[in-house]
Formats: structure tokens, C-alpha cells, sequence
């Protein structure tokens, strides 16, 4: 009796175990991204009245973003009762989301609706049998209103697929208070000779860095890029990195950092948490970044509110394009979402409606991709506007002069993208700038290396 | 029901039944798995052969992580062993004072979780000469130093950290070795005018052999497959030049990142064959499989 009562235990206990098993590993598996500590999962849900409303999920990588996905959804459901939306949203860390995304695609389960790809990344998402939806009608309506190269970007054989946020203009934020101090006239610096000239002056002067040299992105050494004419492709789509104009380019930044007025950074480039600091206390003066800077500036350099002044970009030569864009985020539509259609209609009209774009500058602080936005100047200079009181000067000044020659690099919508970008960040410029690597042979270095990638 | 439980035949089957279960659903089938996708690209849905393989050979990155990865594990064995070991004994001495509170104090830092030290931990070895690793080489007189950007003040980092966590750990294996050995040995050694050291050298250390190999065994395996401890040191799995770059890293790099599947499979397959061989010449060479042939 005794063992009859000793085995049948035992057998509960081993299914006990076996279903306890299972139980703790599914929690452990869904609950695994609150690391990061802006990336913790935050689900976010509208509130809609009324029983008719279709859920739509969304994911993002900028918190930010989810607050003006909400004001432009109100607005879509006033103006479509028959259509009403509810978004839930879920904010993830940047590389952890993009992961996600890409393992739920690959495995057919727990996509969202919607989601937020960074330029980076989008690429990546181009290769082989496209998942996302073909937005193209949906734009149709806006595409005239449109900078059309913002479009493109999220392009591949003439279908859309991804909605822009901003045009990402690169422009120059100078800290003026630093400047005047030192001596300088931030305005009659034009080309980067000038740039590098004020640099050294600055330096010599305060001690302090001017500028960073960039070994964790490629913002100005793109802008360069363009303006050389270079590319990180050859006209035939191959792989060209070491290319005689991308030599040159670093070669200027290399010259510019041997005068010790511009040095690398913490973090690695303007738009890092370990950066942030480095410009809100003093120690580097100016930011050669997109458009979108700003927001960094109203939320994690506040120290400087009323010292920075945006400006033009130095060019090589007159005649040089004065901008390119920079970064951005393409919102997509999964197609075989239960509301694809639904879906991609909403979010057209809350990433590019004109409503849109006036709350793409009051709420982020990004240039909208509707240029004409751009001169509505009871918006652009509204004193309200916590964008307009932080800078010292009307940052759509600067944007309206260069309105008609921002240019753009053809490998940034390339599938080999993602790949030269990581090898340029982890290896090449830290190789250039931290370790005084030859240039031509770090180059070349990181073409093999790419190479044997894409084989 | 009852003939079953009772049957001598079927009974250890019925019980073995779980693991056996467990064991074909989370071991072998998704190794057969990668297996297979090791000769796939996933992407295309397609069979490649040897393609991935091939690329395998030919890739720099590749590579690397191997080099940072046996490098890594060649550290953390140097210094994960002996000291533990030492410890360990000083531990276990009897002249020793509250061991209780040092085998605590030691082994907390196994408890608090690495997202949470990795992080902690970059800070410290952060950039500024704010930082702490900084603040304390400037008491010597040193300048800042970028810390996380060079190839051997990193790996410096990753040790630390590698150590901070698991000596405590390794100090309980042998403190269990150490108290399994029955203190007459040690008695008569003195008795016939041993040393402290020759104790040490002569009973410690030929018994705890077998907790040497287990903790040796498991240090490799730990030491070639280590990834998270980098990933929260560097903010992610890019580190400057690779530096942090370990095979396991590679294999996410390929797989989630860059959507290639097949080519991270074939990534932990080699993963798998690397570490089977370091251990199995290192149980060949402890001698472990000849205590198990007598």
C-alpha cells in the first residue's frame, strides 16, 4: 500500500514539474526587454468610446513618437467615425525591436499592424519576398505635397513601403555663447577650410574641442561625401568603399583632427547618451547632425536653451550641395495583418496629412516632409513653440535656404546598407581615429571584409 | 494501471519517460534543426550545400570572434581556478574567521543579474576621467584612458567583470571538493610532519581533482559560449574593431540581425565542435576517461 502510495506521488509530482516547467518558460520568454532603461516594453493604449473600433498594434523604437501617433488618431476618428481606431502600442529599445520584428516575421507569428523601421534597418527588411505592404495608393494623395527623395528611401522597384517621418536635413548647430567668447563669428564660416580654421582658433583659445570627429556614425562624413560627389557604391550598385573620394574625405577629417581642435567623443558620435553630456557641459561646441537634433537638444542638452544658433553646413566649394538627409524612420504596414488596409490608410493620414506635418514640428521638433509647412511662419516661428524659444535663431530659416539642394547617398536604400554601415561604425573610423590606422589600408580592409559578406 | 507500475520491465521506462521527452523535444531535435538550416539560407528558403560553410572559413569576423572568444576562456581559466581554489582552502582552514560571512560576501555577486553588472560596469570603465577606473589610475598618476576602445583594456574590463561574478562561484565547487575529504588524512600527514603547504600540494589537491575537472570542464564551455557579458559592457553587440565580438555574439549578429539563419546555424555548429573538442582533449588529458574504463 505503503508503495502504491509512494509511486502514484511520484507521478504527480513529475507532471507537476513537467506543466511547471512549461508554465515558467513561457513568462520568462515574453517578459525578456525591460533591460535597456528607455527600453523597457511599455504597452500603451488609446482610449476610444464607442464599440465599433478596429485595434491596430504598433510598435516603436522613440517613445516620443507614440504620443503623436495618439493626438493624429483622435484626430482621424473625429473626422471617420465609421472608421474608428484604437492603436496599442508597445515601445522597445532600437535594436531590440527591429530583432523582434524580424524574428516574427521570419516565423509568421506576432507581428504587429504597424511598425517603425529605422532607415538603418529598413533595407534588411527589403530582402527576399517582401513582408510589408505596398503603401503606394494610400500615398497618392499626399505624394504632390511631398519631398519625393523621402519617399524613395522606402522604395524598391517602384513600391512604397514605408511612410517618412521627416526630410532630416543636415544642418549646423553652433553654440554661440561658446563661440563669441573665443571670438568667433559662426556666420562667416562657409566652407570647411573656414570650419576647420575657427576650430583651431577656438581651440587655441579656450582648449576646448571644437567639434567631434565621428566614429560611431557617419552624419558628416556622409555630408562630405555628397559633396565630393563620392559614394559608398559604384554606379553599378558594387561595392566601392575605398573609393578616391571617400579617402579624401577622411582624409580632410583626419587633418582636421591632427590640429587637436577636434577630437572623438564619448559614445561616438553627437546623438549618444555618453555624448549628450560632453556638449551640455562645454567640452565640444559644435554638432554637424539631421535636422532632428533638435529634440536631443530640448530633452538631453537643456543647460544650453538659448546659447545654440542653427546654420548652414560648410561645403568644399560653392556650388557643393549645402545638405543631405539624415536618418529617419519609414512607419511600414504589415501585409498580412487582419487590418493591413485599414491600417495603412490611418497612418498615411497620420504621417503625412498636413495636420501631420505641423505635428511632426510641434511635437518632435523634426522638419516635416511637407515643404510647405516650411514657410507657414505662424508655425514655424510660433513663440510658444519650445523649439523656436530653445534656439537663437529661427530654425526654419536655414532650412528654407537650403530647401532646394538637399542631396542624398543612393547606398543609404541599398540592401548592403545595413552591412557597410555596421563595418564602418565598429571597424573603419575607430581603426582611422582611435588606433591612426593608414586610411587607404583600413579602407581596403573593410572592403574585403564586406566582400566576403556579400559573396 | 497496476500490472504497469509493477512490472519491473516497463516501470523504469515510465519514470525515464520525462527526461527522455524533455530531452528529444529541447536537445536533439533542435539540434538536428540547425543542423539542417546550416545548409540552407533561410531568407530564400533554399538548399546551399557547403555554402555557409565555405564563407565560414573566409570570414575575417569570423574569425575574430573565435580569437576573442578563445581568448576570453584562456583568461578566465587562468584566473578562475587557481584563485578559487586558493580561496577555497583559506576558506575551509580553521584559522580562518567567519567563513561564513566571506563565502557570502563572495558569492553575491553571482545573484545580481549581468544586464544589471554589465551596465554598472560600463560606467565604470566609461571614457571621461570622471569615471571610476579612471579616477583610480590618476591616483597613480595616469592619464584617461579610453578604456572600452582598446583591445586589451576591454578584455581587461571583461575579466574583471568575469571574475567579480564567479569566483564566489567556483569557491563553493571547491569548498565542496574540499570538505568531501576526510580530515584524517590531514591529521596523519601532520602526525608524520607535513607542512601546511605540502598538505595543500599533497591531499588537497591530487583529491579535489574531480571537482578540478568538473569546474575546468564547465569554465571552457562558459568561457567559448559567453556573450551577454559583452553585450551590456559595449551597449549591444557592436563593439569598437570587434573587440567585444564573441562566437555566440557572431552567431546573433548573422541570425537576428542580419536576418542570414542558415549561416548562424552553421556559426553554432562550429560553436558546438569547438568546444567538443577543447574538452574532450582536455578530459583525455586529465586523465578522466581512464578512471572511467577501470
Amino acid at each position: 500500500m505503503k508503495r502504491k502510495l509512494l509511486a502514484a506521488l511520484m507521478c504527480i509530482a513529475m507532471t507537476a514539474a513537467l506543466i511547471a516547467g512549461c508554465n515558467s518558460g513561457s513568462e520568462g520568454g515574453s517578459d525578456d526587454s525591460g533591460s535597456d532603461s528607455s527600453g523597457s516594453a511599455k504597452t500603451n493604449e488609446m482610449e476610444v468610446e464607442g464599440d465599433d473600433v478596429t485595434e491596430l498594434e504598433v510598435w516603436t523604437f522613440i517613445e516620443l513618437h507614440q504620443e503623436f501617433y495618439v493626438n493624429m488618431a483622435e484626430k482621424w476618428n473625429e473626422a471617420n467615425p465609421d472608421k474608428k481606431v484604437k492603436l496599442v502600442m508597445s515601445n522597445m529599445q532600437y535594436d531590440d525591436m527591429h530583432n523582434k520584428l524580424s524574428l516574427a516575421l521570419e516565423s509568421g507569428e506576432g507581428a504587429p499592424d504597424v511598425v517603425d523601421i529605422e532607415l538603418g534597418k529598413f533595407p534588411a527588411f527589403m530582402v527576399g519576398d517582401v513582408q510589408l505592404r505596398d503603401l503606394s495608393a494610400e500615398i497618392e494623395p499626399y505624394k504632390d505635397t511631398t519631398v519625393e527623395s523621402r519617399l524613395d528611401i522606402y522604395s524598391k522597384d517602384g513600391e512604397k513601403y514605408g511612410l517618412p517621418t521627416h526630410v532630416g536635413a543636415t544642418v549646423a548647430f553652433y553654440n554661440t555663447a561658446l563661440l563669441e567668447e573665443a571670438g568667433i563669428d559662426y556666420t562667416t564660416i562657409k566652407t570647411w577650410d573656414d570650419f576647420k580654421e575657427a576650430g583651431v582658433k577656438y581651440y587655441e583659445n579656450t582648449g576646448k574641442y571644437f567639434a567631434c570627429v565621428e566614429t560611431r556614425a557617419q552624419w558628416m562624413i556622409n555630408l562630405m561625401l555628397a559633396q565630393k560627389g563620392g559614394d559608398y557604391l559604384d554606379a553599378n550598385g558594387n561595392l566601392n568603399v575605398a573609393s578616391n573620394e571617400m579617402v579624401e574625405v577622411l582624409e580632410y577629417i583626419k587633418g582636421m583632427q591632427d590640429t587637436g581642435a577636434f577630437e572623438t567623443i564619448p559614445g561616438g558620435q553627437p546623438d549618444d547618451e555618453e555624448a549628450y553630456p560632453c556638449y551640455n557641459s562645454g567640452e565640444y561646441a559644435v554638432q554637424i547632425m539631421p535636422f532632428w537634433q533638435t529634440s536631443r537638444f530640448t530633452s538631453y542638452m537643456t543647460d544650453l536653451k538659448g546659447d545654440v544658433a542653427i546654420a548652414k553646413t560648410p561645403v568644399f566649394e560653392e556650388g557643393d550641395i549645402q545638405s543631405i538627409g539624415g536618418g529617419g524612420t519609414g512607419t511600414a504596414v504589415i501585409k498580412s495583418g487582419e487590418n493591413a488596409d485599414l491600417a495603412a490608410e490611418v497612418f498615411a493620414f497620420i504621417k503625412l496629412s498636413e495636420e501631420a506635418n505641423e505635428e511632426v514640428w510641434n511635437v518632435l521638433g523634426f522638419d516635416p516632409v511637407n515643404t510647405e509647412v516650411w514657410s507657414d511662419t505662424a508655425l514655424t516661428q510660433n513663440p510658444d513653440n519650445q523649439f523656436v524659444q530653445f534656439f537663437n535663431t529661427y530654425p526654419f530659416d536655414t532650412l528654407n535656404e537650403i530647401k532646394d539642394g538637399i542631396g542624398s547617398l543612393g547606398s543609404l536604400t541599398d540592401e548592403k546598407w545595413p552591412s557597410i554601415n555596421n563595418e564602418f561604425c565598429t571597424n573603419t573610423l575607430n581603426n582611422i581615429y582611435e588606433s591612426d590606422m593608414d586610411i587607404k589600408e583600413a579602407l581596403e580592409e573593410s572592403q574585403a571584409t564586406l566582400e566576403n559578406e556579400f559573396k | 494501471m497496476k500490472k504497469l507500475l509493477y512490472s519491473k520491465k516497463i516501470a523504469p521506462y515510465v519514470f525515464v519517460l520525462p527526461f527522455v521527452l524533455t530531452v528529444i523535444l529541447f536537445w536533439i531535435s533542435p539540434i538536428v534543426n540547425g543542423v539542417l538550416l546550416s545548409f540552407q539560407d533561410v531568407l530564400k528558403d533554399e538548399w546551399v550545400g557547403l555554402k555557409n560553410y565555405q564563407r565560414l572559413l573566409t570570414d575575417k569576423m569570423f574569425l575574430k570572434a573565435v580569437y576573442n572568444s578563445l581568448k576570453y576562456m584562456i583568461g578566465t581559466l587562468v584566473l578562475l581556478i587557481p584563485f578559487p581554489m586558493l580561496f577555497a582552502s583559506l576558506l575551509n582552514s580553521k584559522l580562518m574567521k567567519k567563513p561564513g560571512f566571506f563565502k557570502s560576501i563572495y558569492f553575491l555577486p553571482a545573484l545580481t543579474s549581468v544586464v544589471v553588472a554589465g551596465t554598472i560596469f560600463r560606467l565604470m570603465f566609461g571614457e571621461m576621467e570622471t569615471s571610476l577606473a579612471n579616477q583610480v589610475i590618476a591616483l597613480f598618476g595616469a592619464g584617461p584612458i579610453k578604456w572600452l576602445k582598446g583591445e586589451w583594456t576591454g578584455y581587461f574590463a571583461l575579466l574583471i567583470l568575469a571574475c567579480w561574478r564567479w569566483t564566489g562561484v567556483n569557491i563553493l565547487y571547491f569548498l565542496a571538493g574540499l570538505q568531501s575529504i576526510p580530515n584524517d588524512l590531514y591529521e596523519a600527514a601532520s602526525i608524520d610532519g607535513a607542512s601546511k603547504w605540502q598538505q595543500f600540494w599533497k591531499i588537497s589537491m591530487p583529491l579535489v581533482k574531480p571537482t578540478t575537472v568538473y569546474v575546468l570542464t564547465i569554465s571552457i564551455y562558459a568561457g567559448l559560449s559567453m556573450f551577454l557579458e559583452s553585450f551590456m559592457l559595449w551597449k549591444g553587440n557592436n563593439s569598437p574593431k570587434n573587440i567585444g565580438l564573441t562566437i555566440v555574439g557572431y552567431l546573433y549578429r548573422q541570425g537576428i540581425e542580419k536576418r542570414a539563419l542558415g549561416y548562424a546555424c552553421a556559426v553554432g555548429l562550429v560553436l558546438l565542435i569547438v568546444v567538443m573538442v577543447v574538452n574532450l582533449i582536455q578530459l583525455k588529458a586529465t586523465g578522466t576517461f581512464d578512471k572511467e574504463e577501470q
